[in-house]
């Protein structure tokens, strides 16, 4: 939390004017029974017509002395807030920018967004309200108790009996009660869950008549959820009820010892009534202290989840010292792995390569074999933890990332378009780009008749690209790589959601790219990589063969393996 | 259209009490205790201003008087928290009863909607209905209306009570009272405005964070980093413009109208003080007491319409998220069974599709004079372009979707005329998009035979080559997976949902790209499985891969909707037509 609040320096003249002109307008507040006390006992003790008058006056002032304080608080505390959660903001994504995909991964996307959006918010609620109230409430609370010693010193001792009673009583019933919605809070999401695995498996919830074993599993959770919230409602119930009896016991007790003083003689009827009216104050302060405190409980929580975002270290270091190979290569793996962080074992392990310019590499192998790990380790995306990645002869690791990711085109597997137009998501791949050459890349991406589907260029797509279907979507995907006139292009799976016919002439097409490009295509289709220069392939994270489709056949039993599964009759007539 | 709005609203308050109804008792129990709370706390101070009655001067105290006045108080006060917590408890009560009943009829109302608006809904629209709509109007509703009504038995007992001590001075109060409602009514017109651009410009936000976020490795693999951010500080940079004239606007009404009840409070003690001097010495004085007890009642009876002010919005905003939630519960449901639907035993597998016509939107046709005679025991392969309606005919055989013009029957009925649960039963599907239910293997693995022995789910699972790795899970079988197969890779979740049918085994299958996930050796592996699972059993295939369709008795060569060609591999490759340029397109390089 602490380092959050260094964002708040900007503003750290607003943070403490604000609180500064609530306390003002509280201690007026503070005043207004002194003044009623004065009118009771000098205004109607003498019968003082014009003393009267004027202390009602004194009271008006006093009300817009408070209103102007108030309002000059509430702009600072507002002022100060959102200037802080903008400022947060703007740095949670900036770091955010700086994740290395590996990072990404471990923390998850959907954590990330309700971080920066209703973590936030619930920040700035709970700034904007402890910036006003905070202070204002044990001020109001003590400035009370403080404001009865110098009514009459015996009595107040009833202020100070009351108070640590109230506390512990607000404070036990909240320390008690927070956990109880934690949980009430853990059950909302089991209810949530249950809700969407019933909407995204309605196929099968239908097809094997699940739906009354649904209804029956979602009432149960619903039932216990129900039965959490009405335990902690029953708790957190008590706390009205109960502060109002202490409060009131108070009062008792005051007005009693009150009614001793005047006997004695030390102090006067309107004193008795500023006392009482004191112990009122206190009452509704502590209310909205109580309000207080959940929301500012809840703020902390939100604001810690934000700082344990930021305490990741981002940003990819650079090492110019790291040794260099053969820059006639234009990728080279030496002995490279890699073991994800928190994995039990290598993705991927001992893998030498070596690619010329031009080249066509096949990377095939089973689902979780490491082959896009393999690509994914040339941009960098995720760095070896043995070995050496090399492009142009350099270690990937001594590039500044954007220099090395400025020279390859990736097409990733999950075929992902932005809002915008076409155009505005083709020079992605690269910004200077003119029309022709988009238009270009997207014929050699077979992606022509999107286009004319959707307009053109200008042609609009909507969030997340939903409405193309999943092969448009992926043929606009690769134009945006081949924008780049990339020097290695990287196809990670990314013609799956195409039909063979397609598949065939993006293959033809991707021949005769210029600038002779090194290309990898990632597949689990042999029919897709069997003209490549090498073929790569992968068995459960470890090289299984290395070489052209012909030498493969011979002396690589896991690739014949997936040959013949897809090919098992033709594979025995030849 | 503000009148329109209003009837909306009408509506919703009407189907809200419709709500209430099962609990009419404890509402009318809230409200009796409410009204008695209100009065006590009123009485309250009519007592402590009596009491300070007797607490004139030295020599002047009536002690006795004064204890017996305390100890009434004490009773009251005792009364009134008990009460008060009653009051508490019914109230969570009834809110959240009437929660769980809503969200039980949503979830009930989603079983039996059809798939055509479950397809049409993000599912986090409609869980947010479920969940969060159904929260603010708990929150929002409910509280609201407890608040309503006590503030406003409270304003009218405060009223009551002022004017029984001294009627001039509660017309002071009431004369001044509206001056709070003006100063409330100007701040919420003006912030109106404010907060829906905040809404909206937070939308828009909200948006790009999900888009951008969700693609993040994207931006990265195109250093649009910078870009990015630039972006997103043009939205950011608006949204704390518009946030803070939000806030501060909105955060004015709680100081004017508290400088009202001040003006109101003063007025009272100049009108009450000046009638205490008045007063002296006639017979009935306004004591100093009736004025500490006005006093007090000034700062009660203004407290509420601040409240009220506040609680109308809150109240509009839940009338807003009900009317979200009722439209979900409104929605039309499928066509119920007929009365006297068939109950398809176990089929001996004899389908027809006869000039079946399907869409989706009426603008753009799909499936259009469809027909198919399928024999017992067949397997009918379905290849085309994505977007052929492959996945369509499924829709169609499984009744997810009805369709437009035509028919399509099982064993000589149409299935319009067959119980939905046992078309279904009567089907075995496996699809492209794998799904798990949170809970433990076996739990997922006997969804279609609940009464399973462990044996056979062993050998269902050993045909479908799952055994292997759920033995290795910590739990084996009885380990739990998360929402959605959890950590589980796509291919194993695939295995599951093969294991899943090869367990309950019904009479007719339907395979979507049921194995694309699974690499290409473990399929060979499964294969044998697979095919004693179809033998004998009409199949229905989409796949990719040609070596699956290549044994199929008929295939069905699909393009835009329509069926352009039928017949066995043999047949359609010397027919040289559009499955020969698929097929061949596999070798053509």
């Amino acid at each position: 939390m602490k380092k959050l609040l260094v964002y708040l320096r900007e503003y750290r003249r607003e943070s403490i004017l604000g609180p500064l002109f609530k306390l003002l307008e509280a201690s007026f507040e503070l005043i207004v029974p002194l003044v009623v006390a004065a009118i009771i006992d000098r205004g109607i003790g003498n019968a003082d017509r014009g003393y009267i008058v004027r202390m009602c006056l004194v009271l008006v002032a006093l009300g817009l002395i408070g209103l102007v304080c108030s309002v000059t608080a509430q702009y600072f505390a507002a002022k100060a807030s959102v200037g802080f959660v903008k400022k947060l903001r703007h740095v949670l994504y900036e770091h955010i920018q700086g994740f290395s995909y590996q990072t990404l991964d471990n923390i998850g996307i959907s954590t990330l967004i309700t971080r920066m959006t209703s973590d936030m918010n619930q920040v700035q609620t709970g700034l904007n309200l402890t910036l006003r109230l905070l202070l204002r409430s044990p001020f109001v609370v003590f400035g009370a108790m403080i404001m009865a010693f110098t009514v009459d010193a015996r009595a107040a001792l009833w202020f100070v009996a009351a108070i640590p009673i109230l506390s512990i009583v607000v404070f036990g019933i909240m320390l008690v009660s927070i956990p109880l919605y934690k949980k009430v809070q853990g059950q909302l999401d089991r209810v949530l869950g249950k809700t969407r695995e019933n909407l995204t498996g309605v196929r099968v919830i239908r097809a094997f008549g699940k739906e009354d074993a649904e209804i029956a599993d979602f009432e149960s959770n619903n039932e216990s959820l129900t039965a959490m919230q009405k335990h902690v409602g029953r708790i957190s119930a008590l706390m009205n009820p109960i502060t109002y009896v202490i409060i009131n016991l108070a009062i008792l007790f005051l007005i009693r010892t009150g009614a001793l003083r005047v006997e004695a003689g030390i102090i006067t009827q309107g004193a008795v009534v500023a006392l009482y009216n004191y112990m009122s104050q206190i009452l509704v302060e502590l209310i909205k202290l109580a309000n207080l405190i959940i929301n500012i409980t809840k703020s902390i929580a939100c604001g810690k989840r934000i700082q344990a975002v930021l305490d990741i270290p981002a940003g990819e270091k650079v090492n110019e010292e790291l040794p260099s190979g053969d820059a006639s290569f234009r990728v080279e793996f030496r002995g490279a792995g890699l073991r994800y962080a928190g994995a039990g074992g290598e993705a991927l392990s001992g893998v030498d390569l070596r690619v010329r310019p031009g080249e066509t590499v096949g990377v095939i192998g089973g689902t979780g074999s490491g082959k896009s790990t393999l690509v994914q380790m040339i941009p960098r995306f995720y760095e070896a933890t043995e070995g050496q990645v090399l492009v142009n002869g350099r270690d990937v690791r001594s590039y500044a990332p954007e220099d090395l990711r400025r020279r390859i085109g990736v097409v990733p597997q999950k075929a992902m378009l932005f809002k915008g137009t076409i155009r505005e998501n083709l020079l992605w791949g690269n910004a200077a780009a003119a029309d022709e050459e988009l238009l270009h890349a997207a014929a050699l991406a077979q992606a022509e008749d999107v286009l004319a589907a959707k307009g053109g260029l200008d042609g609009k797509i909507e969030q997340n690209g939903r409405n193309l279907s999943g092969g448009q979507r992926q043929r606009l995907t690769i134009a945006r790589a081949l924008v780049r006139k990339p020097e290695i292009l990287i196809l990670d799976d990314s013609s799956s959601a195409l039909d063979f016919a397609t598949d065939a002439a993006l293959r033809r097409a991707l021949r005769s790219l210029d600038g002779n490009p090194t290309v990898f295509i990632v597949s689990q289709r042999t029919s897709s990589i069997q003209h490549a220069d090498q073929i790569v392939v992968l068995d459960e994270g470890t090289v299984a063969g290395i070489g052209t489709h012909d030498e493969l056949l011979k002396n690589c039993s896991v690739y014949r393996e997936i040959y013949d599964s897809q090919f098992r009759k033709e594979g025995a007539q030849a | 259209m503000s009148k329109q709005r209003e009837k909306a609203e009408r509506g919703t308050v009407k189907k809200v009490l419709h709500l209430l109804r099962p609990y009419r008792v404890l509402v009318a129990l809230s409200i009796l205790c409410s009204a008695v709370i209100v009065a006590l706390t009123l009485y309250v101070p009519v007592l402590i201003g009596r009491t300070i009655d007797l607490i004139i001067g030295p020599g002047q105290v009536d002690m006795p008087g004064i204890l017996r006045l305390l100890l009434r108080i004490g009773w009251i006060v005792a009364v009134t928290a008990t009460v008060q917590w009653v009051v508490n408890t019914i109230n969570n009560r009834i809110t959240y009863q009437v929660v769980r009943d809503v969200r039980d009829t949503a979830f009930r109302h989603l079983q039996v909607l059809p798939l055509r608006y479950i397809d049409a809904h993000p599912v986090g629209g409609v869980v947010s209905r479920i969940i969060a709509d159904v929260d603010q109007f708990a929150d929002g509703l409910l509280m609201g209306f407890t608040q309503l009504f006590t503030g406003a038995v409270t304003i009218l007992g405060t009223l009551v009570f002022m004017i029984s001590i001294r009627p001039s001075i509660a017309a002071v109060v009431v004369l001044l009272t509206p001056l709070s409602f003006v100063v409330a009514r100007f701040i919420a017109t003006h912030t109106y405005s404010y907060f829906k651009l905040q809404s909206e410009t937070r939308g828009e936000q909200t948006a790009f964070i999900d888009e951008m976020l969700g693609g993040q490795k994207v931006v990265k693999a195109f250093g649009q980093e910078k870009e990015c951010i630039e972006r997103f500080d043009e939205i950011n940079s608006r949204l704390a413009k518009c946030s803070l004239k939000a806030i501060f606007y909105s955060s004015l009404t709680n100081p004017c109208t508290r400088f009202v009840n001040n003006v109101v409070y003063a007025g009272v003690a100049l009108s009450g003080a000046l009638l205490c001097v008045a007063t002296a010495g006639a017979a009935v004085p306004f004591t100093v007491g009736s004025l500490s007890a006005l006093l007090s009642y000034a700062n009660q009876y203004t407290k509420p319409f601040n409240e009220i002010s506040g609680v109308v919005t809150e109240l509009q905003n839940a009338l807003a998220c009900a009317s979200r939630v009722f439209k979900l519960i409104a929605e039309p449901a499928q066509i119920p069974d007929d009365e006297d639907a068939r109950i398809l035993k176990t089929a001996e597998g004899t389908v027809e599709l006869q000039d079946v016509a399907f869409s989706y939107t009426q603008d753009r046709k799909l499936i259009e004079d469809l027909n198919l005679q399928v024999h017992p025991g067949q397997r009918v392969a379905i290849v085309g372009p994505t977007g052929c309606g492959k996945t369509t005919l499924i829709n169609l055989l499984m009744r997810f979707y009805d369709v437009d013009r035509g028919s399509i029957s099982v064993e000589g009925t149409d299935i319009r005329h067959i119980t939905r649960r046992s078309l279904r039963a009567n089907y075995g599907m496996v699809l492209q998009e794998t799904w798990l239910k949170a809970g433990t293997v076996r739990e997922n693995l006997i969804m279609g035979k609940p009464d399973a022995t462990d044996d056979e789910i062993t050998a269902a699972a050993k045909a479908a080559h799952a055994h292997g790795f759920i033995k290795r899970l910590p739990q084996g079988y009885d380990t739990v997976i998360g929402e959605d197969g959890g950590s589980l890779s796509q291919g194993q979740k695939q295995l599951l949902c093969i294991a899943r049918i090869m367990l309950c085994l019904p009479p007719m299958l339907i395979l979507d790209e049921a194995t694309s996930s699974i690499d290409t050796r473990t399929e060979i592996r499964i294969q044998q499985a697979f095919d004693a699972m179809m033998a004998g059993r009409t199949t229905f295939v989409v796949a990719h891969r040609l070596s699956t369709i290549r044994e199929a008795d008929v295939i069905l060569v699909m393009r835009d909707g329509h069926i352009v060609e039928m017949g066995n591999h043999e047949e359609l490759l010397k027919k040289d037509g559009f499955y020969a340029k698929l097929y061949n397109s596999q070798f053509a390089a």
